[in-house]
């Protein structure tokens, strides 16, 4: 072998020595932190490894996980979304109403309430994207503008009052656990992340929401036009939000005009946990998962432990701000790695 | 000379890629005016931010007012008796002239502030510069020549030593211009030091005692003002050549054109400029800084709004509102600003390659990612991008390296016309000589090529044909033959002489 096909070759073990850091440092870094987490916990908490925890664990991450999901389109292209929890209220609210409705027979009012929660969800959030996109308004602002819409017309739709009685299949649906491990409203979950992470990463449109984040103003002179597409992530942000109301139907069985209060926060925390960054442009959809599971399995773990829940608060709060600061420490790390 | 206030020894300063200056020394007397001229990129910014305390020198040593002096910050600067009004303006806009003035020792008691005591302050310094504007407006709503007034008095309410005044008469009306010669005067007759920088060379008799030219980083000479004209100016201006005769390949093959602008204006008060490219000709733009040459580019490309114009790429009418209009119709425009403007930093080089045509490694809106990776690493190898992968993200590479990603884009792209607005800022001689090479061939291919930049030895070098613009037009247009350096900048720099004494 010549001695430059031997240095390529060196050159090549080092890249994919590289590659393999890389990756781990990326992708794998706060799934690693979360199995620790749930280590920890098992080994010194009363009752957190059996089987009904962890189910109780799956369910509860559900409403988070779907919210979060879409939050993640929106923070990837560098916006937020504030009104995902008002929104959320609202669709239980449209949902239950649809639900209840004695006059459809029960094959059509559930997936009418499945549309109904989706429809009112997408556009609310399409309307906080063109007000963000058409005025150059701050989608903080303008989020918080619908928070507040969004909670005031669930109040009105409902006459301020709790809707119950859902029709049983539905209820009976939202108890179903497959195959004695996976409760229903985990598995939603999982599939809205599948298809958030196959957007993300196998279409074109994944592609620029990426490409957005990272520099708007480059998308738009490679020919691109950026406000079609951040409309759309805060079009899909609402349309998780009302799935995420449907989750929040099975699983509480009640729509209700202050239902997902501060739900926004805990999405909002979930994706910055799971090492998307606020300024856009860098994250993945599967860190957001794991970011809810390390949230919940962070409060139910304490909450064995005997941690009362004034004190829970502070510990959470103190992992979201760790999280963001090891994340810049990794990035830095990954600089080096990359340079050298 | 008996004690100069302020003395450089060999001054260097390099950033990555560049030498911004190199063993710079001058000697500026106490009570001096004296004016600093060169080109763009002949080092004068550099020269005043290290006075400002932007940034250290990296050799050589300054000594101001007989002490050493090596400001870290600019308030460090302020204290030594540097004052500097950038040609960059920075206004708290949202607050009001007399705050803006009196912001560093704003007059108060208790740490509470006296704005009667402010605004009276403030009335005096804009009476003294003659800006009719009542101390309490809010800077927003002044003009920029307002604005520049503004930072002049702001400058004057402080005792200086020094005053350095970067372009400060750019956007002022001769009226104007004439009442800050005015006070400068009677700032040298109280003994403050005056360093002047202009391009407009008929008014720098007014203020300066000397002159000194810097070229390339380096200083040229320093001169008596006194008995110069603008012709022997230009002349100390005009730079190297670049030795490389061989960045020429030779005549146009292609038949044909690229690209035609027709009346194209900007605004209302823009002149309309009219050009066209042929197909492989390499067109240079040449111009000072803030002649229109980068808002034309622009707004051709549809970066930018205009108001009128019509735009031809190979015959054909094309509608350009927005950039996805041009770069359908097979235009690029390559940005001054490569990182803020050109590259998606934190992504890897193969995404920053394929973003200008998902369509081509899509299938129903699917990324192929073979085929992706197919044409990523192709380009990498035809442009010779030094990189380990096509994963590695760009933030890490060379300027170099970089400015190939942009244009390793548009090849994929398959643009037909090339706007280049200063494609080799940054980059260092190997790289340049590359990129030199690169436009040739894509001009070969038959591509036409608009290239902005502001080294005038690397227009003459490549170039079939340069356009030279000034206050928004294109004041002259020189075939291969006719290229002169002295020529080209006289040029560029007497419009702004001829509109001042109109």
């Amino acid at each position: 072998m010549s001695e430059a096909a031997e240095a390529a070759q060196g050159k090549r073990a080092g890249a994919i020595w590289n590659d393999l850091l890389r990756f781990g440092m990326r992708e794998a870094g706060v799934a690693v932190a979360l199995v620790l987490i749930v280590v920890f916990f098992s080994a010194t908490a009363p009752y957190f490894a059996t089987p009904e925890n962890f189910l109780k664990i799956f369910v509860q991450i559900g409403i988070n996980t779907v919210l979060a999901s879409g939050m993640t389109f929106v923070i990837l292209t560098g916006g937020i979304d504030l009104s995902v929890g008002s929104v959320l209220a609202l669709c239980t609210v449209v949902g239950a109403l649809i639900m209840i409705n004695k006059e459809l027979p029960i094959a059509l009012s559930i997936p009418l309430a499945l549309l109904g929660c989706m429809g009112v969800g997408a556009l609310c959030g399409f309307v906080n994207g063109f007000v963000v996109e058409q005025w150059k308004i701050p989608s903080f602002i303008v989020t918080l503008g619908m928070l507040n819409v969004a909670s005031g017309a669930a109040r009105v739709t409902s006459n301020n009052s709790t809707i119950t009685g859902l029709p049983q299949p539905f209820v009976d649906f939202g108890n179903l656990i497959v195959l004695g491990v996976f409760p229903s409203i985990f598995l939603i979950a999982v599939g809205i992340i599948l298809i958030g992470w196959f957007i993300l990463r196998f279409t074109v449109f994944g592609r620029i929401i990426y490409a957005i984040g990272a520099n708007e103003e480059a998308v738009r002179l490679s020919g691109h036009n950026p406000r079609i597409y951040k409309v759309a992530a805060f079009t899909i942000s609402g349309l998780t939000a009302g799935i995420a109301a449907m989750v929040y139907l099975l699983r509480l069985n009640v729509g209700s005009p202050i239902a997902g209060i501060g739900y926004e926060l805990n999405a909002i925390a979930a994706v910055i946990i799971g090492g998307t960054s606020l300024s856009g442009g860098k994250g993945s959809i599967i860190g957001t998962l794991v970011g809810a599971c390390i949230i919940q399995v962070l409060s139910t773990g304490l909450q064995l432990f005997g941690v009362g829940d004034n004190v829970k608060p502070i510990v959470i709060g103190t992992v979201i701000v760790l999280a963001v600061v090891l994340d810049a420490y990794r990035d830095r790390f990954l600089r080096v790695i990359e340079s050298r | 000379m008996d004690n100069p206030i302020l003395t450089l020894k060999s001054v260097g300063k390099r950033f990555p890629g560049v030498v911004a200056l190199k063993g710079v020394s001058l000697e500026i007397a106490r009570g001096e005016g004296r004016v600093l001229l060169g080109e763009n990129g002949a080092g004068k910014s550099t020269l005043i931010n290290l006075l400002a305390g932007l940034y250290p020198a990296d050799e050589g040593e300054i000594a101001f007012d007989g002490a050493p002096y090596a400001p870290r910050t600019p308030t460090d600067a302020y204290r030594a008796g540097i004052r500097v009004v950038h040609q960059e303006l920075s206004m708290m806009t949202q607050m009001t002239v007399a705050e803006n003035l009196m912001f560093e020792r704003l007059p108060q008691r208790f740490g509470v502030v006296n704005y009667r005591e402010t605004n009276r302050r403030a009335a005096e310094l804009l009476a003294e510069v003659g800006l009719d504007v009542a101390p309490t407006t809010l800077v927003s709503r002044l003009g920029v020549a307002q604005m520049q007034l503004v930072e002049i008095a702001k400058a004057l309410g402080h005792e200086s030593k020094l005053l350095i005044l970067d372009e400060p008469t750019a956007t002022l009306t001769s009226k104007e211009v004439e009442r800050l010669f005015e006070i400068l005067r009677r700032l040298k007759s109280r003994g403050v030091t005056i360093l002047y920088i202009s391009h407009r060379l008929q008014e720098i008799h007014e203020i300066g005692d000397q002159v000194t030219v810097l070229r390339d980083g380096q200083l040229v000479a320093t001169q008596a003002l006194a008995g110069l004209s603008v012709p022997d100016i230009v002349r100390m201006m005009v730079g190297r050549r670049i030795k490389d005769e061989h960045a020429f390949r030779g005549d146009v093959k292609v038949a044909g054109e690229a690209l035609r602008v027709e009346g194209l204006r900007i605004n209302a008060h823009s002149p309309p400029v009219s050009f066209s490219v042929g197909r492989g000709e390499i067109v240079g733009v040449a111009g000072l800084v803030g002649s229109g040459r980068t808002e034309t580019a622009r707004a051709i490309f549809g970066a930018d709004p205009k108001i009128a114009g019509e735009i031809f790429v190979e015959g054909e009418r094309v509608t350009i509102a927005a950039p996805k209009h041009a770069v359908r119709a097979g235009l690029c425009l390559m940005t001054e600003d490569r990182k803020g403007q050109g590259l998606l930093l934190g992504l890897s080089c193969a995404e920053n390659i394929t973003i200008t045509d998902l369509k081509k490694i899509s299938l129903h809106g699917l990324l192929e990612r073979d085929v992706e990776r197919n044409e990523a690493t192709r380009l990498v190898q035809e442009l010779r991008i030094k990189t380990p992968s096509i994963d590695q993200t760009v933030r890490n590479f060379s300027g170099g390296n970089q400015q190939k990603v942009v244009i390793a884009k548009w090849l994929f792209r398959g643009s037909k016309v090339l706007i280049c607005d200063e494609p080799t800022r940054g980059i260092d001689v190997g790289a340049r000589a590359e990129m030199y090479g690169l436009l040739w061939d894509l001009a070969a291919d038959g591509r036409g090529i608009l290239f902005i930049s502001s080294d005038l030895p690397e227009l003459i070098a490549i170039c079939h044909r340069i356009l030279v613009f000034a206050q928004g037009r294109v004041v002259g247009e020189l075939p291969r033959a006719e290229f002169d350096q002295h020529r080209i900048l006289s040029m560029a720099y007497e419009e702004y002489g001829l509109e001042r004494s109109s």
